[in-house]
């Protein structure tokens, strides 16, 4: 059969739901060829950030993207602090550790929960995304918020981890190794997993490195880049873990990596938490000098690349930001061509895009059609369920 | 008019699409209760046909008139397999020769009607769909009538529903031996490709193809379908009682088989994920046809 079809994934599609739209050229059920076209999510974010000034821009960034919603921060702070060469006190340093890595645990979780849903398997969607629960009771005991933590600063971090918030989160890891435990086994060992996801979507060695991919992705078709070992930052030099890599490229190799690197997770959490030191959490950051600066995050999916540049004025005359997953989605066109419909859609899917996206909520009364529940209200709302859940949690 | 109310009424569509929508029910909220979800009240499926019936029914421009005959073809050849099965439960002497061949050709109807629907209706997501379907079909028919030849061969060659109950009455379930309890899982297996459900749900990946062959559908004619859906989520699993588990026949029992056979269903369907296609047809054609010539050996050899 030479006749070719497209199907269309996106920009309004099931599997992905964000703004992205990838045509897929196929004969039967094969994918002959693959286009991408990104650019419907574009806000302006570089553009707004020269209008904010050096603080809010942090503000700003967080809301690149949900899921990521502490790597584009580290990576803005780190480059603003780069640039004016501050000195961040070292327990400020520990609690941006442990927020990036409860993030990537959340971010983890998500990915392998969708990751079954695109094969049909809603049990594993489900479960993980129980299991990522107790991760964002974590985030909101300790920073007050489930995403969007704002805890990054310029020259520190704006809330300190308490001495009361320790126990619980120590439970929370212990918990949480438990169920890792339990998706390794479901995953690694189920021989229907198996059948679809070894062998598809691969991205050698080679590819990967042409097509210049970052995290996981890379990780898992054998290159061992992470900017954490790399170019350390935080408190990552001072801690001992190990970079996960794969070389099989498939997409069981990239569900490996990334259940695998939840135990890497887990164990930098647990040192941070045993080597923080005490002492101030802010150096106070007061100007910012003429200058330009880079800083780089090992977020979830990838390397997140922020650069800033300052004229020694309030506000940044230049932010630029390179998202992971810009990096990995053109890869794609390799992985996904030359597979079934039903594995493209999972290797579309396995490079982790990030889903960004914005949820309003107006509550209305049935009998008066009056809008019940202001934006002030659903904050009250928030704040009375982080006060129950710190009760519950007895912090 | 008895055959009429046989057919409308009693066992026929009503009854049997009231407890396949309950079964659905029993499905949705299991499964719910597995995935730490809390699930839908028990009318939701109900509701949920009532709302379509209220819908518009968007019909696409390049669609032919068997867009629209296509879910009526599939429910009305259903429900008669279903009153055809029902009535042989209740009065079994009324049951006439070669009544399971009918009920064979009639089940599969339905899967015809969704091909043929799907590519009338000209949408390349729901041609690849109703192509999944039609593989799905040619992989599972063949095990599936290979099992009931077991059934015939345990039955002295009765292709009569009534005298392969009165056999199994007399001489024990089909089920109680080693070729029949062989010939069973592999029936429970194409039962589950003949309801659609996972890991056999390729022909309506929702992540995949937004629901395949079902995409271009919307109100009555979808509702016909979903009710199609129900239908047959009664009507298989009692053919499969009939002809493996049918020694006692009082209503307790049945409904107690019945719920078995559904419970099965629900945790293939919760711990699994979706087989792509080619990967289906090597199962069905493979381990599953192989496992339904080795129970049809057996069989022969009076095991």
């Amino acid at each position: 059969m030479s006749h070719k079809v497209v199907i269309p994934i996106g920009p309004y599609h099931p599997l992905q739901e964000e703004p992205e739209f990838f045509r897929l050229y196929v004969e039967g059920e094969k994918v002959v060829d693959i286009n991408m076209v990104i650019g419907y999510m574009h806000r302006g974010i570089e553009k707004l950030s020269e209008s904010k000034h050096f603080d809010q821009v942090a503000f700003l960034v967080e809301r690149i993207c949900g899921i990521c919603s502490t790597s584009h921060p580290f990576a803005y702070v780190n480059a603003v602090e780069d640039l004016a060469r501050i000195e961040v006190p070292g327990r400020a340093l520990y609690i941006r550790t442990i927020i990036a890595e409860l993030e990537r645990l959340h971010s983890h979780l998500l990915w392998l929960g969708l990751a079954g849903h695109f094969i049909g398997y809603n049990t594993v969607w489900m479960w993980a995304w129980r299991y990522r629960e107790p991760v964002l009771d974590m985030f909101e005991m300790i920073t007050g918020n489930r995403q969007h933590y704002a805890m990054m600063k310029i020259g520190g971090v704006r809330r300190d981890i308490e001495e009361q918030h320790i126990p619980a989160l120590k439970k929370t890891l212990d918990e949480l190794v438990r169920a890792v435990d339990m998706f390794k086994g479901a995953v690694m060992d189920d021989p229907v997993i198996h059948a679809r996801l070894k062998g598809i979507g691969i991205l050698s060695r080679q590819q990967a490195i042409d097509w210049a991919v970052v995290g996981p992705t890379a990780r898992a078709s054998g290159v061992n880049i992470d900017v954490r070992k790399d170019d350390p930052y935080g408190a990552y030099d001072k801690i001992d873990w190990s970079v996960i890599v794969e070389r099989e490229g498939d997409i069981f190799a990239k569900t490996k990596v990334r259940i695998l690197e939840m135990y890497e997770s887990i164990s930098i959490i647990r040192q941070c938490i045993d080597k923080m030191p005490g002492g101030q959490i802010d150096a106070n950051v007061k100007d910012i000098p003429p200058g330009e600066g880079i800083g780089r995050v090992e977020a979830p999916r990838g390397e997140c690349y922020h650069y800033v540049r300052s004229d020694g004025t309030n506000r940044p005359i230049r932010h630029k930001v390179r998202a992971p997953s810009y990096m990995n989605v053109a890869s794609n066109k390799v992985a996904a061509v030359g597979g079934t419909i039903s594995d493209a859609t999972i290797t579309l899917a396995a490079v982790d895009p990030c889903y960004c996206c914005t949820e309003r909520v107006t509550v209305i009364d049935k009998s008066t059609d009056h809008k019940i529940l202001n934006g002030w209200d659903l904050i009250k709302l928030s704040q009375e369920k982080t006060e129950n859940l710190k009760k519950s949690l007895k912090v | 008019m008895r055959l009429l109310f046989n057919y409308l009424i009693f066992p026929g569509f009503l009854f049997s699409a009231c407890i396949g929508l309950m079964a659905g029910w029993i499905d949705r909220k299991v499964t719910a209760r597995i995935q730490w979800r809390v699930g839908p009240p028990w009318y939701q499926n109900f509701v949920d046909i009532i709302k379509l019936l209220g819908k518009e029914t968007i019909v696409p421009e390049t669609a032919k008139l068997t867009f629209l005959f296509a879910p009526f073809l599939g429910l009305l050849s259903l429900v008669l397999a279903t009153t055809i099965l029902g009535k042989a439960f209740i009065l079994p002497s009324e049951s006439f020769l070669g009544d399971l061949i009918v009920i064979l050709y009639l089940l599969i109807i339905p899967a015809i009607a969704i091909i043929v629907g799907a590519f009338s209706s000209r949408n390349p997501l729901a041609s690849i769909g109703a192509s999944r379907e039609m593989k799905l079909v040619l992989a599972y028919e063949l095990p599936f009538i290979l099992s009931i030849i077991v059934v015939l061969i345990k039955c002295q060659g009765a292709i009569q529903i009534g005298s392969i109950l009165n056999h199994q009455i007399n001489f024990g379930p089909n089920l109680a031996s080693v070729s029949g309890m062989v010939a069973f899982i592999v029936a429970i297996l194409c039962m589950q490709a003949k309801l659609g459900l996972v890991p056999f749900d390729a022909s309506e990946a929702e992540q995949e193809i937004m629901a395949g062959a079902l995409i271009e559908y919307s109100g009555l004619p979808l509702a016909i379908f979903r009710l199609s859906k129900a239908v047959l989520l009664y009507t298989t699993p009692l053919l499969l009682i009939t002809l493996f588990w049918a020694k006692d026949l009082s209503p307790f029992s049945l409904v107690g088989k019945y719920i078995t056979l559904l419970v099965i269903i629900i945790l293939i369907k919760n711990t699994n994920p979706r087989l792509r296609i080619d990967q289906a047809v090597k199962f069905f054609w493979g381990p599953v046809t192989f496992l339904a010539l080795a129970a049809v050996v057996l069989a022969v050899f009076g095991l």
